[in-house]
């Protein structure tokens, strides 16, 4: 892993991932309109916004999973939005971590993690299941490598689903809600172990509720609203002073509900 | 892949999008050129090979003899209508005893172990038994036993020997189709009071049919030509009949008009069970 880049405030070199007047709708309805992001290596963008603003397809169409519509994603420099890009090499490149795990339950959990530096990276088995233990080692799951998604906690199955794109020794973390799916208690495992891949220096973009981990990990904070980047600033500004209407109201609601 | 999403607002693609787009349709139009050069190219090798082979004009005349298909389509026509009266009869039934048998092997429970059991024994017997024994053991050995009240006719208990048989594989493919469904459905849909017999029939069976369609549909073609089988016990079926014609003068063509017939019969089918399954928002096989 690269050592710490310097604070996003700084003069950045070149960003790692820039999205620039990005653009993407199913059928009629347009979810993002208008999007450019710049996310500086180490940096750690957290977006918010209420359910529809377009979150997770931005998180879906960085890692290709969604062809944009217009706009243009830069990854290390890379147009990748490029149609003659190898999207699998890109995507080999991020790693995503999903809402609901999404661990392939026919294998166990080594194997999970095992298959893409097997199959994709061509490691050799025995080395990459060296890599796999030290990963499971490091979200604590070394006592559960041979057990089946299945027979774990959703906090636990989170846990391989980010040593999973982890061990792949991704430039960029996407994490599309990845602690909306548990229970309460479970919840605080993932986040520590986030905010230490954060300290590690792991440029990571990611959307979620709780904004209290938002304050924590994040350098910019993006407010989503009507299929664009409504506001941006830091923890501070955008979730303890807002200058938009719309982000009050979004952060207020939050707190009523969470109330 | 449809491209250019109608816009609700003034959106207009800039050169970038356009010129992607451009090279997309280029790509798109290149393979499609690419795969069907080659199909033409390997048809027009196969139809050369063959055509040009020394018994062709024989191999013509023996199997593809225009005049000798016109005279026995109607013989042939007429034994294609007992396979498709066998297929709609037994198709009924094979459901109904099917699905009998599918439910009782996945009911739960030791209350439940001899119905289980039954299904399980009726399964291993039935699904083992070859289709060919099972017909001359029904169709020459019921009415061997002259038992009053029983019918005489070879087409009923060639029939039921064909139910009998198809309805242990398709009650398999049913069961796989109702495990596969997830416990959480049933949860779900007793928590809201149905009981076990409104669950399966308005949640679990609808999700599972749909999933195993693509199995179903290989038994019912299947099916189809294996109705035929019937023709062991003495009564004509489009192959018999092609059979008949073909013994007047070892000309093989009335042969290729029954295997013609089928495909006819059975390719609209295929056709539109892929129709339905994509209609209900589920890929189905593309042609």
């Amino acid at each position: 892993m690269s050592e710490i880049g310097s604070s996003p405030q700084d003069e950045a070199p070149s960003p790692l991932l820039s999205l620039q007047k990005v653009r993407k709708s199913f059928g009629d309805n347009v979810v993002l309109r208008d999007v450019s992001l710049d996310v500086a290596e180490g940096e750690c963008v957290v977006l918010i916004g209420s359910s529809g603003s377009g979150k997770s397809t931005l998180l879906r169409c960085i890692n290709l999973l969604e062809r944009v519509d217009d706009g243009v994603i830069r990854l290390d420099g890379e147009d990748i939005t490029d149609p003659r890009v190898d999207a699998d090499a890109t995507r080999a490149r991020i790693g995503i971590v999903f809402q609901s795990y999404n661990l392939f339950p026919h294998l166990s959990v080594l194997d999970n993690v095992l298959l893409a530096p097997v199959r994709v990276h061509g490691i050799d088995r025995e080395v990459a299941r060296a890599d796999a233990k030290l990963m499971l080692e490091r979200v604590g799951l070394a006592d559960k490598a041979n057990a089946r998604p299945d027979a774990l906690s959703g906090g636990q199955q989170q846990r391989v689903a980010i040593a999973r794109a982890l061990v792949n020794k991704p430039l960029l973390m996407l994490l599309d809600e990845v602690t909306s799916a548990l229970d309460p208690e479970l919840v605080g495992e993932v986040l520590d172990l986030l905010k230490d891949l954060k300290s590690e220096g792991m440029t990571m973009v990611l959307n979620t509720h709780e904004m209290g981990f938002a304050r924590r990990v994040a350098d910019t904070v993006c407010f989503l609203h009507g299929g664009g980047i409504h506001e941006q600033g830091s923890p501070e500004a955008v979730l303890g002073s807002p200058a938009q209407e719309r982000t009050r109201q979004f952060l207020r609601r939050l707190h009523t509900d969470q109330a | 892949m449809p491209d250019a999403p109608a816009a609700t607002d003034d959106w207009v693609p800039s050169a970038l999008e356009r010129e992607r787009a451009a090279y997309r349709l280029r790509a798109t139009r290149r393979s499609v050129l690419i795969a069907a050069a080659a199909t033409v190219v390997a048809l027009l090798v196969v139809g050369l090979a063959v055509t040009s082979s020394p018994g062709w004009p024989a191999f013509r005349e023996t199997f593809f003899n225009w005049d000798k298909a016109i005279a026995s389509l109607p013989a042939v026509l007429a034994g294609l209508w007992l396979n498709i009266r066998v297929l709609l009869v037994c198709s009924v039934a094979i459901a109904l005893i099917s699905l009998t048998i599918a439910i009782l092997r996945t009911l739960r429970g030791p209350v439940f172990f001899p119905l289980r059991a039954l299904a399980t024994a009726y399964v291993d017997i039935f699904r083992g038994l070859p289709l060919l024994l099972l017909l001359f053991l029904l169709g020459f050995g019921m009415p061997a036993l002259r038992l009053a009240g029983l019918p005489n006719s070879a087409m009923f208990w060639g029939g039921l020997a064909i139910t009998l048989s198809y309805s242990a594989y398709v009650a398999e493919v049913l069961r796989a189709g109702i495990e596969s469904i997830h416990p959480s459905q049933w949860a779900a849909a007793r928590s809201l009071g149905l009981s076990y017999r409104q669950a399966l029939r308005y949640v679990v069976l609808p999700q599972a049919i749909r999933r195993v369609t693509p199995a179903l549909m290989n038994d019912v073609v299947s099916l189809q030509k294996d109705s035929g089988l019937v023709a062991v016990l003495g009564i004509v079926d489009a192959i018999r009949a092609a059979q008949i014609e073909t013994s007047l003068d070892y000309n093989y063509t009335p042969y290729v008009v029954a295997g013609v017939l089928f495909l006819i019969l059975t390719i609209p089918m295929a056709r539109f069970t892929d129709w339905l399954a994509r209609r209900q928002g589920q890929h189905g096989g593309m042609l």
